[in-house]
């Protein structure tokens, strides 16, 4: 064996424990269910073959492309605003001294959070018997607002509960950016006379740009499997009005044994994110030439 | 105090990080268009002193003058000064024409004229076709020449460069350096370069500033440096290898010279005016390697014996202690043949010595007309 082979297969050594664990948890289901996504299913292992059955029936579902519909508005509500309010908080974070320390770590215990306690925090918040908008609109001359139960507010009021739990993560891998950039280049920026806006914008930004995407790209395909919040909060409702595609996922197959309509959509629903990261990589790479 | 109206002027500049003083009552004028070196050992302040005139580090007090003006309560971008940092801080994601005019547009300097000052530049430094890359795609040396490239676009009063060969291979130091001097002709301005290879400040600069120990030492051109250093600091810190101290009394003194007993008793007849050098004083005799050579065969010498042998081609240095145990430096030409732990006889050229008292002043030899 001459030295080359004898690296490659070094090199596969090393990779191989983790190509197994990797086909064990996420190649083999994903092969799984495209299999069972092919039949009609249910959860006592009954299956039908009836090839694309599923897949066209999700196209005609009306429930899913409501569901649909509401998934794609909260991951808009919610990715933008979260990545911006990130990138203010973890400039403003991104500095010496106790207090900032502080702070970094209050913003970041909010992940620590489990969904039920967090949608527990934000019903106490939301919720118009006694919740603390209603008392203070209250306090004010103003009737209870029915944030979970007006179909128009409670895709919002979904929003912000999750931009507040998910804040943390954000904010910690920009900073983590922020704290790569090399301190010199911006006393170069001070001495080629930039102004804050100019040092923002020309300096920082550019620099953290792929953390930026990374960050995009991980919310956006967190945000379009939404399922906790929604269900806790509002069950989907009013009138599936908040209902997302994971929460109709789970309806298909643990309320209606569906299990290969259920799968079918989550096959369709990975695409659907698979298309989009491999998107907003393309977006933001391809201007970019070689990797500095 | 009087500043004057041109050049930099430093007056009484201090600096301390926390509790540690970094520079105390630092005062130092450079006149327009000269090239200063800052020289000392590692942690001597010298990037201090020079963050400080770039306004990139706030004195705990004192002023920094430019051209007759005030500049240390300006931001850094408006006192008229150019940096070239160590490592070179261009803007990654911008390419080599950006990162020269970054500064220039934030001055609001019109277009055409950035182009024609890129142009101009980019022809001195022969990076004309690199202006479209950006710096991840360069080597170190187009890099450097790209950092003193966005220097020289800004036309600056007074450039500064801290370390600016530090990174570069010999070659291409050696290249660069040749580069900084033929800079100094085209630019209308003062330079600072930090450094602290001495052969650098040497071959290059107009006067050398030495720090240590929070002050500066001496302000000299190189030769005065070299040949009259102003404490026992600067004589070994300048010169390679150092100068050699042999400690010794002052033995008398004879047409006006001072005689030098050293320990193990022979007694040099120096060329050091004896004035305030009195009979019994302690003192160090400063000798460098070019002073002390091998006895001629039948030649009468001090015995030493070979600790290191440094071959340098054309020269041998001899790192030799004396029987007294004092440490002294020979020069000899050519290769060489002795050993280490061989025997040898020195002469010592007594006229070039150079006397050191304890109190840290010099005094240096001044050949009788
Ligand atoms: N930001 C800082 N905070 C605390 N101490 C500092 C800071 N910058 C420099 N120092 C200290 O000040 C002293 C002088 O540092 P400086 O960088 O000016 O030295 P230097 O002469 O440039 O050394 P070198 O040749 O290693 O670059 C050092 O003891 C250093 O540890
Ligand atoms: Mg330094």
């Amino acid at each position: 064996m001459n030295a080359a082979a004898r690296d490659r297969w070094a090199g596969y050594a090393f990779v191989g424990p983790f190509l197994l664990v990797y086909a064990a948890v996420l190649v083999v289901p994903l092969a799984m269910g495209l299999v069972i996504s092919l039949h009609r299913a249910d959860l006592f292992g009954r299956r039908a073959w009836i090839g694309l059955g599923n897949y066209t029936q999700a196209l005609g579902d009306p429930v899913l492309h409501q569901a649909l519909g509401n998934t794609i508005l909260l991951a808009l509500l919610i990715v933008p605003p979260l990545t911006v309010i990130a990138l203010l908080l973890a400039l403003a974070l991104n500095r010496p001294g106790r207090f900032a320390a502080i702070l970094r770590g209050v913003f970041f215990s909010s992940l620590v959070l489990s969904v039920t306690i967090v949608t527990l925090i934000w019903r106490f918040i939301l919720t118009p018997d006694a919740g603390l908008i209603a008392e203070g609109l209250e306090a004010a001359g103003h009737a209870p607002i029915p944030f979970l139960s007006d179909p128009d507010l409670v895709i919002p009021a979904i929003a912000v509960t999750t931009l507040w739990w998910s804040l943390g993560f954000p904010v910690m891998l920009i900073l983590a950016g922020l704290q790569q950039v090399p301190g010199d280049i911006y006393e170069a920026a001070a001495l080629d006379g930039a102004s804050r806006w100019t040092v923002l914008r020309r300096i920082t930004l550019p620099a953290i740009r792929r953390t930026l995407l990374l960050v995009v790209m991980l919310q956006t395909a967190a945000q379009l499997q939404l399922f906790g919040q929604a269900q806790l909060l509002t069950g989907g409702g009013p009138g599936g009005a908040s209902r997302t595609i994971v929460l109709y996922i789970f309806e298909v197959s643990f309320g209606r044994w569906e299990l290969g309509y259920a799968t079918a959509i989550a096959e369709l629903l990975f695409g659907m994110i698979i298309a989009l990261t491999l998107l907003q990589y393309w977006l933001v790479t391809r201007h970019e030439g070689q990797r500095t | 105090m009087r500043v004057p109206l041109s050049g930099l002027a430093l007056i009484d500049v201090s600096k301390s990080f926390g509790d540690v003083p970094v520079l105390e009552r630092v005062s130092l004028r450079i006149a327009p268009r000269e090239f200063i070196a800052f020289l000392g050992p590692s942690g001597s302040g010298k990037s201090t002193l020079l963050r400080i005139i770039a306004g990139l580090e706030t004195a705990d007090s004192g002023e920094v003058w430019l051209d007759g003006e005030r500049i240390d309560t300006r931001p850094p971008g408006a006192r008229g000064i150019a940096m070239v940092f160590q490592h070179y801080a261009l803007y990654p994601h911008m390419t080599v024409r950006e990162n020269m005019a970054f500064g220039l547009r934030n001055a609001g300097v019109a277009k055409d004229e950035i182009a024609r000052r890129i142009a101009q530049a980019a022809d001195i430094l022969e990076i004309g076709a690199q202006l479209d890359k950006k710096p991840g795609q360069m080597s170190g040396g187009q890099r450097q020449r790209v950092a003193i490239g966005r220097a020289i676009v800004k036309q600056p009063r007074l450039f500064l460069l801290d370390e600016p060969l530090s990174n570069l291979d010999a070659a291409l130091r050696g290249r660069t350096r040749v580069e900084l001097a033929q800079l100094r002709t085209r630019v209308d301005a003062a330079l600072i370069m930090v450094t602290h290879d001495q052969a650098e400040a040497m071959t290059l600069a107009d006067r050398i500033v030495i720090l240590d120990d929070c002050c500066i030492q001496q302000v000299g051109t190189p030769a005065e440096v070299y040949t009259r250093p102003a404490n026992a600091f600067v004589a070994r810190f300048v010169g390679s290898p150092p100068m050699a101290m042999l400690p010794g009394v002052v033995a008398g003194e004879e047409a006006g010279r001072v005689r030098v007993r050293l320990a193990g008793g022979a007694v040099l007849a120096t060329d050091v005016p004896a004035g305030g050098l009195v009979a019994g004083t302690e003192v160090d005799v400063g000798l460098r390697p070019e002073h002390v050579r091998l006895a001629a065969p039948g030649e009468e010498g001090l015995a030493a014996e070979v600790e290191l042998v440094e071959r340098l081609g054309d020269r041998t240095f001899l790192y030799a202690r004396l029987a007294d145990g004092a440490e002294i430096v020979a020069l000899e030409p050519g290769f060489g043949t002795l050993r280490p732990g061989e025997a040898a006889a020195l002469v010592i050229d007594a006229a070039a010595a150079h006397i050191f008292t304890a109190g840290g002043a010099a005094h240096h030899p001044e050949p009788s007309a």
